[in-house]
């Protein structure tokens, strides 16, 4: 049977090729992200692992807040390093200048931009190289002040030669640099998204505010000294705002963090993997269940024969796991094709990622089989059954239909059954309090994999009311051709709904997305709107904040009639790490629009707090209540509950805790601004754009346009699911080819005496094109109301947080014409088959 | 008009003859209940003789293909037995059917029923290896020769013509040996010339390797060929003759579907 099984195959190549690309798709998502991810984190392991390469140790601030984003403030003193290099256990120390604080040394390019969207400025210590990540790559480092080294990838991207002047902005500072070199980082070319600009000790000192300091001491070990005893030795001479730590457990624990941060990327596209191979799982078992009907005279045959039905089962897993396999490999080979596209596109997008090696690991390779092997064997299971019980008197022309299924006849049962308890779980996951992420998530994906089945059974009733509808226009339009593809839909309402449930999943998904997505803008939008009054706002580049020197300077271009700053940042708030906002009580009343609960901003005094209603009710704290704050430099400070209000949930502009600016800049080390509000005429926004194009770090919006603006990283998000969720869709694409492709073979002899009383090529060609386009549209029918009912859904679960059901219709229309688009795309091929039939021959097909 | 008397089988203590390689007792088969129910056999009995060739013949309608699928165990009777070489296959379970199929039964259909994917060779041997048993290559080459089919043995069906694919089937058929061979309409589907090539070649095989053979057709010169030609009409054996002539059978033929 293995024999017949293959030969079987072999005879049907493009047939069993189709059907593989259904889960060749799947495959290679799930292969291209292991590659792209497993690549990605190497780069930056090994970027880890140069910065600590030949350190034992390093002495640096202690780390209070994890996620503060203008860093500690707290630098290491010169005179350190001298104790330290007295010590008899040291080998070799160096200090090095390299501020946590983001953009502080940017490159500025010949259009007066700044070059990259994060830059880095350090020290080298040209002595001590083996401390530093960076290598000179050209030239030589820099000595003095005049001259700098820049990475190699900027210099390559804006094309700059030794001896070139660079400008660079600097805290406070603008000039122009001889460029003397280029760095490599880590032997890598370019840090991707930033650049990083090189000086010398004493230059970086006084360019970056670190006279007479350093931000970390690196220190090697006399050869022979335990990197532990080095430790003990240092210890001692650390005062209490520093920290000396194993340099190896320093790389260690910074991968680690990075590797968290990746798994979660990992499985977040994983996910959409698993999309596509589900899809791909109900194309395989849809394509095998017609051509196993298609074979039935064939299986009785062998069972005449004397074949068991075990052997004609066999047979047809076996057909099954060679498609499994061959479809796995193809999409392994693909999935490398992807991670090395995703990489370019990266690059494309400005964010170009250091270039490392390819990790194909032994792991994406054998996951990638398996799961592509088995989710094909899976779906063959079914129509292997099946394939089992054609009766052997099928071998006679008399008895030639395949017997229906045992479970047809309850298929509404069973179907309202499956699909009333997918309702209920996903209901469950969604409205029930008290549940772990884990019974949540599980809930939903079991309940929304089980609404596709229950859909799926109950789909073939569904499918003449259906096409009553979705047919009408082929009816009224399509002529002949028209009518008789409506007709052709109804003949086999199961496969028909099965065709068209595999388009329906993907299309539900993006439904999804699109309301949900079109919800939560909204909701951010009129967020925006109710809190904001300001002619212009200056923010920061995606969410990071920006130097309160620019927000000053912008403040004060003609045309500005008044200004308001807020600072933030993260700080330890009782103990809890939370988002702090600084605010300027005088004028911020003018721009921000307080929903007051109790007290004012009048009332805040220097050591008072506004907080939001959902952190009073949280931590119950009422006014008068105090409450304990430290900075990321150490500084403590108590501040008094003066007022409560209540932001809008979807996008409150300040943070749960706000202080008085006065006290927040004195608290924090580097005070930065997530956003500036400005007011003045209309004139100014020329003057505004002039000053901040030299802004890396800032971006200038007016006041009308800002609530659109503020959901551009969502919108960008949802792009990227679309993307995401297309591929299932192509997915379904191929299934449609497919059944197409089988039922055109099936009614050759009735093409055929179609083409013999007269249509022609052209008519035969458009009725499978309006067949194609009524399932597809029965897809789209179903998938858009599916996933306007889940998003319907998960918006009442929402209600907390202010969602409303937008029902984006320009989407929603626009899928229905990539359906339609589809529809006519898959049935390329087959129709060209329809009309190609030879008359005769056709007639005469048995 | 007097009917001639059915044929009674000569019975022995276990109801088969040692003789019989298929025996039926009371066949009757009925689709459907009451007043719109159809009998296509009412009560059929008989024994096919080993090392003859057995044909059965009738109008449409008369049940001859039900009788044939009933005796092959393609199909369960309403009531009655069947026993092929001395095994009641009425209630046989499934894999015993497969496995009487395997040993005892083969067939010959009318649109030849090969498995396009493989090759003449391939087609005729698949019986044995799917009982797995490893085919005697002498066998198979003096059947080979027998049907004619030397130089056409790695061809596909798609590359042979209608009488060739045909004597692929009946090389097929005859590889196992089995204890009966059942042919549907085997002439059906081929014209007169490449007919009379088949008859010839089925005729051959009971003469020259005994060959029980049971041979449903329609077709007069097929049912010549015969030792014995039983005639059925509506649901009943009205008819048993000795080796006929085409000019007899057509004229009892006619007989029996005047009734």
């Amino acid at each position: 049977m293995i024999a017949v099984a293959l030969k079987g195959l072999a005879a049907r190549k493009v047939r069993a090729v189709l059907t593989a690309f259904a889960v060749v798709i799947g495959v290679s998502m799930v292969s291209g992200t292991f590659i792209l991810t497993d690549t990605m984190q190497k780069t930056f392991d090994g970027l880890f692992a140069a910065s600590y390469d030949k350190t034992d140790a390093v002495i640096d601030g202690k780390e209070i807040v994890k996620n503060s984003t203008t860093g500690n403030g707290v630098t290491v003193p010169a005179s350190l390093l001298t104790k330290v290099r007295a010590l008899p256990e040291v080998g070799s120390a160096s200090g090095t200048v390299a501020p946590e604080e983001a953009n502080v040394a940017d490159i500025i390019g010949r259009d007066g931009k700044a070059v990259a969207k994060e830059s880095l400025g350090v020290s080298i210590d040209p002595a001590n190289e083996r401390f530093s990540p960076l290598a000179i790559k050209t030239g030589e480092w820099p000595h003095g002040f005049g001259q700098v080294v820049v990475d190699a990838g900027t210099a390559a991207k804006e094309h700059y030669k030794i001896g070139d002047k660079v400008t660079i902005a600097t805290p406070g500072k603008r000039a122009q640099y001889t460029l003397t070199g280029t760095a490599s980082f880590g032997g890598v070319d370019s840090l991707g998204f930033g650049s990083i600009a090189v000086w010398d000790v004493s230059t970086a000192q006084s360019l970056l505010d670190r006279e007479g300091r350093y931000d970390t001491i690196s220190i090697a070990a006399k050869p022979g000294t335990p990197t532990a005893d080095l430790v003990d030795a240092v210890q001692p001479l650390v005062p209490s705002t520093l920290e000396v730590k194993d340099a190896a457990a320093e790389a260690d624990e910074q991968a680690e963090d990075l590797n968290t941060g990746m798994n979660y990327v990992r499985y977040f596209l994983l996910g959409f993997g698993g999309i596509a191979l589900f899809v791909g799982a109900f194309v395989i078992f849809n394509t095998l269940s017609i051509t196993v009907a298609q074979r039935t005279r064939e299986f009785a045959t062998l069972r005449t024969l004397g074949a068991s039905r075990k052997q004609v089962m066999r047979s047809v897993v076996l057909e099954g796991l060679v498609i499994g396999l061959l479809a796995s490999a193809i999409g392994l080979v693909m999935g490398f094709g992807i991670a090395k596209g995703m990489l370019a596109l990266f690059s494309a997008l400005g964010v170009d990622l250091p270039e490392a090696g390819t990790v194909f690991a032994l792991r994406t390779i054998i996951v990638s089989l398996v799961l592509g092997t088995g989710i094909t064997l899976l779906a063959t299971l079914l129509p292997a059954r099946r394939a089992t019980r054609v009766p052997p008197i099928a071998a006679v022309r008399e008895g030639s239909t395949l017997p229906q299924s045992r479970l047809a006849a309850h298929s509404l049962k069973a179907g309202l059954g499956v699909t009333l308890s997918s309702v209920a779980a996903i209901s469950a996951g969604v409205f029930a309090s008290g549940l772990s992420g884990m019974a949540v998530g599980l809930l939903l994906a079991v309940g929304v994999i089980g609404l596709f089945f229950g859909i799926a059974l109950l789909a073939p009733r569904l499918v003449k009311p259906l096409a009553r509808v979705v047919g009408w226009p082929a009816r009224r339009a399509g002529g002949v051709a028209g009518e008789l593809a409506d007709a052709n839909a109804l003949r086999n309402p199961g496969r028909t709904a099965s065709t068209a449930a595999a388009l329906m999943i993907g299309l539900t998904l993006v439904t999804v997305v699109a309301v949900l997505g079109a919800g939560m803008n909204k909701s951010t939008e009129s967020a925006v709107t109710d809190q904001l009054r300001a002619a212009y706002v200056v923010d920061g580049e995606e969410g990071v904040p920006f130097s309160a020197d620019h927000g000053n300077e912008l403040a004060k271009v003609p045309g500005i009639t008044a200004a308001s700053h807020v600072r933030s940042d993260q700080a330890l708030v009782e103990g809890e790490e939370t988002a702090v906002t600084g605010i300027d009580p005088a004028t911020i009343g003018r721009f921000y629009r307080f929903d007051w609960v109790k007290g004012s901003e009048r009332d805040l005094g220097r050591d008072g707090a506004l907080v939001t209603q959902d952190y009073a009710d949280d931590h119950n704290v009422a006014i008068g209540g105090k409450l304990a704050l430290q900075s990321p430099s150490g500084e403590k400070k108590t501040v008094v509950v003066r007022g409560i209000y209540d932001p809008p949930v979807a996008k409150a502009l300040l943070s749960q805790v706000s202080i008085a600016q006065a006290t927040f800049d004195d608290a924090f080390p580097n005070a930065k601004n997530t956003y500036t509000f400005l007011d003045g005429d209309k004139d100014a926004l020329a003057a505004l754009n002039a000053a901040a194009k030299g802004y890396g770090d800032a971006t200038v919006h007016t006041g009308a346009a800002y609530p659109k603006d503020a959901t551009k990283d969502l919108s960008t998000f949802l792009a990227m699911l679309y993307v995401l969720l297309a591929f299932s869709v192509i997915v379904s694409l191929f299934g449609m080819v497919n059944t197409l492709v089988l039922s055109v073979f099936e009614r050759t002899r009735e093409l055929g005496m179609l083409r013999a009383i007269g249509m022609t090529r052209r008519q035969a060609r458009r009725m499978i094109r309006h067949e194609s386009v009524i399932t597809a549209l029965i897809g789209a029918a179903l998938g858009l109301g599916l996933g306007v009912f889940l998003a319907a859904l998960v918006t009442q679960a929402l209600s907390d947080y202010e969602v409303p059901l937008s029902i984006p219709v320009t989407s929603l229309a626009a899928f229905t014409v990539v359906a339609i688009l589809a529809g006519i795309a898959a049935a390329i091929l087959p129709a060209r088959r329809a009309s190609r039939l030879n008359v005769l021959d056709a007639l005469h097909y048995e | 008009m007097s009917i001639t008397p059915l044929v009674r089988p000569v019975v022995v203590q276990n109801g088969t003859t040692p003789e019989a390689v298929v025996s039926a007792r009371d066949l009757v088969r009925r689709y459907g209940d009451g007043d719109t129910a159809v009998h296509a056999l009412r009560g059929v009995s008989l024994d096919i003789a080993r090392g003859q060739l057995t044909a059965v013949m009738g109008p449409s309608g008369s049940g001859k293909s039900t009788l044939m699928h009933i005796l092959a165990g393609l199909d369960q009777p309403t009531a009655g037995e069947v026993t092929i070489a001395g095994i009641d296959i009425t209630n046989l379970d499934d894999t015993a059917l497969t496995t009487l199929r395997r040993d005892h039964i083969g067939f010959i259909f009318q649109f030849f029923n090969l498995l396009p994917m493989l090759t003449a060779a391939e087609n005729i041997a698949l019986p044995l290896k799917l009982a797995g048993q490893r085919p005697d290559p002498q066998w198979l080459e003096e059947l080979v020769a027998t049907v004619g089919l030397s130089d056409r043995l790695t061809h596909r069906p798609s590359e042979l013509s209608g009488g060739q694919q045909q004597r692929v089937a009946v090389a097929r058929a005859l590889a196992s040996r089995p204890s009966v061979m059942f042919a549907d309409e085997p002439t059906g589907n081929l014209d007169s010339t490449t007919s009379g090539e088949i008859l010839t070649l089925m005729r051959q095989s009971v003469d020259q390797l005994g060959q029980t053979t049971v041979m449903v057709t329609h077709d007069a010169h097929a049912a010549a060929i015969a030792d014995r030609v039983l005639f059925l009409a509506d649901g009943d054996i009205v008819r048993d003759r000795g080796p006929s002539t085409a000019h007899e059978i057509l004229e009892t033929l006619e007989e029996v579907g005047s009734r």
